[in-house]
């Protein structure tokens, strides 16, 4: 942090925490207890808080989601504050520029960037705290502060074997300024960063009190379902509300941009009067899209046409020319939904003269803006409350704020506090899909077998393109569209990127890992196509191109090592193996699978990981995990169809996730380094694709350039 | 009027007996422990114990109920369900954390019937509890860590 915005921002803060407004995630009857907490509390910046009662609270203004971010900052507050950790809360922090994202300048979370952006912030935060209370003891003890130090919650003077407890020095270091620039520890030194420490969310989670913003219950407060559009873009034109508003519990049926809403007194009366609705909706926006079969032809003649220049080094048009041996070929993926466990919800409580919201975002800047402009009224008189996240993967920062913006527009229609839940087929068929992607693509080898041109061609919707962040388009390339591509790390002599971003009115979004999600597949199944035309072993050519990506290449040989790579399998199994950066972060990964019934069965996957200097071991092992499954469920099921205009999925029957009895056993390897922290949450799903469609090559010698996989493309069907 | 016993207390409630349980708990009886994930019995994130057994509360009306007991994920029963309890945190099994009580609770149905439960038999009581963070993984270490706890305390 600049410690002027600490002490500054952090007083209004700590104002604000005296009247009992720093609520966080506490709920309506919760506040009087934060604020008896929050009294008589040395709080020298706006992210940590010492009380009386020793207890030393970690204010987070990252979105808990799974990722463990409460723990990791927390951790890294306590690192340099010398903190006991028994005595270590986490608060969930209110919207303030205090809490704006280190490079984004917005209060967000997301690019698996929390412990990237606040290693530092963190931890000058407890090291300022701690330097103050030494200075305290220090002063009453009439002794240099240099002879003084800080252990676990403690002050400590050897010379006299004086000990004062954080606590105790509160008050005395609260009438200090905070001192700037203060040294941060020695990573040698370090005792929390590093080491497997305990969740601090994780008895919450096992004991059914954890609270999710649809566990929030206001006085007075009604239930409500929005019947959305049956077309992305279509409008209501007429609506019948007779039958539903006659369903017993149904307090209002209204009309809003979204859609129509429907308020009971709970979920159940609000489903009744949802289906009991008769509405007429506009026919489709021009150019809306009819099918995604047609949609992929659409992408597929674009990809034959010259797009823009991503990249471009050598000359890779002459190159394939004068190859040796070359190699084209194609490859789909398809729109794919998040599918968090919690679908969306959003709790609003809107006065005259103010606005409370609660609800599980990674997006609270854009959310309390966009509620502002909806009710007109100043940003300061909009307070989110973020509750804990039933699962985001991107689907949680939208900058539409579509899920906020129309829980504001349901709470203007109904007048009184409002829960709009989705349900699991609103969350299927609410848009928002990872984009569908279609890639053309060249390679070229010369005599001796090396790679000497590669030509990509990438055909899908822009991330950025129609939203706030569309300046981030330079020169009509959308880098979230091209990264793992256009940059990737092979030592190729000509290579040359283009794409294509043809629009449609299908809302595309971030999901966990982004473009990586798809460029990973394609780049790393079709450099093992590649080996297969020149007769080398995929690791080997990978490692003769990587020569000079020593991080990449250490974390290859360390996969491919713990995996076994060369040696004999049982029958019926094969390996296949990816690599991939993204977020400043190396995930190399060897899946081992078998065919088994009508598909494909992973056994194990093997993943090492460099992100740099690590804050927790256990979380990045958890992370690698649950990546695993989340690209498997990708590899084996994912797939958003749209067939006359409309979606065809809509619950866990037709797109299923992941289930116990098909997890693979997950091992994990942390390279040692001391490089800059990279990120964890989103890494780990780049390679699994394709390092199991790989695998199933090998296997099968049926190399499958889509995904999900069918049972034909294994010879089963 | 349905008559039924919720986590030890009898009530007598005054809702449509239509209405799945999960909206009744959540709702009515503000525990909001227990989850809704899909509605359609498909993910596990609502399963409560009806006298004992598992069962999805999402699609269980309350008249259901009628004169049975009711347990949520507030209500687990010191011995086999804190040995749940206790091994879920020891392993660090959650991540977001929305379906672990429906997989608790199925977990301790499946120790009571099988204490020392296979792999198998894990993957058959297991594998209609859905979690899209991936910490299956995880579960299953934890149900084999409160299989060897509960034995030891026997023991």
């Amino acid at each position: 942090m600049s410690d002027a915005v600490g002490r500054r921002d952090f007083l209004k803060i700590g104002a604000a925490a005296g009247g009992g407004l720093l609520i966080g995630v506490a709920l309506p009857g919760r506040a009087t207890r934060v604020a008896a907490a929050t009294r008589s509390a040395f709080a020298p910046s706006a992210f940590v808080r010492i009380g009386a009662d020793d207890l030393v609270t970690v204010i987070v203004g990252k979105a808990e989601m799974g990722q463990g971010v409460y723990t990791s900052l927390a951790m890294l507050v306590a690192e340099d504050l010398e903190a006991d950790w028994s005595k270590l809360r986490v608060e969930s922090a209110p919207v303030d520029p205090a809490y704006n994202h280190a490079s984004f300048g917005i209060q967000m979370t997301g690019g698996s960037s929390s412990v990237s952006s606040e290693w530092e912030r963190m931890r000058r935060a407890g090291a300022t705290a701690r330097v103050m209370l030494v200075a305290a003891a220090a002063r009453s003890w009439g002794v240099d502060a240099a002879s003084c130090r800080a252990e676990k919650g403690f002050v400590l003077h050897a010379a006299s074997g004086r000990r004062s407890s954080y606590g105790a020095l509160a008050e005395a270091a609260a009438s200090q300024e905070p001192p700037v620039n203060v040294p941060l520890k020695d990573p040698a030194d370090f005792k929390i960063l590093g080491r497997p420490m305990p969740r601090l969310d994780t008895p919450s989670k096992v004991d059914g009190t954890a609270q999710f913003a649809g566990d929030v219950n206001l006085p007075g407060m009604l239930v409500a379902l929005v019947l959305r559009p049956p077309v992305f873009g279509a409008t209501v034109v007429k609506v019948d509300a007779a039958r539903a508003k006659a369903v017993p519990g149904v307090k209002a049926v209204a009309t809003i941009p979204q859609g129509v809403a429907v308020a009971a007194t709970g979920f159940w009366a609000a489903r009744k009067g949802r289906e009991a609705l008769v509405v007429e909706w506009s026919a489709a926006p021009a150019g809306a899209v009819a099918s995604t079969d047609a949609l992929q032809q659409e992408y597929a003649a674009l990809a034959k046409t010259p797009g823009l220049v991503a990249t471009n080094r050598g000359d890779a048009a002459a190159a394939l020319t004068g190859a040796a041996k070359t190699l084209s070929t194609e490859y789909d993926v398809p729109f794919l939904a998040h599918a968090m466990m919690e679908p969306l919800s959003c709790v609003v409580d809107l006065r005259a003269d103010r606005c409370e919201i609660w609800t599980g975002t990674q997006f609270q800047t854009g959310d309390r803006d966009a509620a502002a402009k909806r009710t007109g009224l100043r940003p300061e008189d909009v307070q989110i409350h973020t509750t804990l996240l039933g699962g985001g993967f991107g689907r949680r920062a939208t900058p539409s704020h579509d899920f906020v913006t129309e829980a504001v527009e349901v709470a203007k229609a109904v007048k009184v506090p409002v829960k709009v839940l989705w349900t699991r087929e609103d969350d299927l068929r609410g848009g928002y899909y990872r984009p569908m992607w279609h890639d053309r693509i060249s390679g070229g080898l010369d005599a001796n077998g090396s790679l000497v041109a590669w030509s990509h061609t990438i055909v899908g919707q822009s991330l950025l393109a129609g939203t706030p962040f569309e300046d981030g388009i330079k020169n009509g390339i959308d880098d979230s569209s091209v990264e793992g591509a256009a940059d990737m790390p092979y030592a190729v002599p000509n290579l040359r990127v283009e794409l294509h971003s043809p629009r449609s009115n299908v809302p595309v979004l971030w999901w966990r890992s982004v473009g990586h999600s798809h460029t990973a597949f394609v780049v790393e199944s079709f450099l093992d196509e590649m080996a297969e035309a020149a007769g080398r072993d995929p690791l080997e050519m990978r490692r003769a191109l990587l020569e000079n990506e020593p991080r990449t290449r250490r974390v290859l040989d360390l996969a491919a090592e713990r995996a076994g790579w060369g040696q004999a399998l049982a029958p019926g199994r094969a390996r296949g193996l990816a690599v991939h950066a993204s977020f400043g972060s190396l995930v190399a990964q060897v899946a081992e699978v078998s065919l088994a019934g009508s598909g494909v069965r992973v056994h194990r996957v093997v993943c090492a990981i460099d992100c740099g200097r690590i804050v927790n071991p256990d979380t990045i092992a958890a992370q690698l995990e649950g990546a695993v499954a989340f690209g498997l469920s990708a590899v084996l099921y994912g797939e958003i169809t749209i067939k006359d205009g409309r979606v065809e999925q809509s619950n866990f029957h037709d797109y299923p996730i992941l289930r116990m009895n098909e997890m693979p056993q997950v091992e994990v390897h942390i390279v040692p380094s001391d490089a800059k922290p990279g990120g964890v949450g989103e890494p780990g799903v780049p390679p699994l694709a394709p390092a199991v469609i790989n695998a199933i090559a090998v296997l099968t010698g049926r190399r499958i350039r889509h995904l999900p996989v069918r049972p034909q493309d294994l010879g089963l069907a | 009027m349905t008559r039924l016993t919720v986590n030890g207390k009898r009530l007598e409630l005054d809702a449509d007996p239509s209405m799945p349980l999960l909206w009744v708990l959540r709702e009515e009886l503000r525990l909001t422990g227990t989850r809704f994930g899909c509605g359609m019995s498909l993910c596990g994130a609502c399963t409560i114990h009806l006298d004992g057994e598992a069962v999805r509360s999402c699609v269980t009306p309350l008249s259901a109920a009628e004169g049975r007991h009711v347990t949520t994920i507030e209500g687990l029963s010191p011995g086999v369900s804190s040995a749940v309890q206790r091994a879920w945190i020891a392993e660090e099994v959650p991540q977001c954390g929305y379906c672990q009580s429906g997989q608790i609770m199925c977990a301790a149905v499946l120790l009571r019937e099988k204490p020392q439960p296979s792999d198998a038999d894990i993957d058959d009581a297991m594998s209609g509890n859905l979690c899209r963070c991936g910490t299956y993984q995880r579960i299953r270490k934890a149900i084999h860590r409160a299989a060897k706890d509960i034995a030891g305390e026997k023991a």
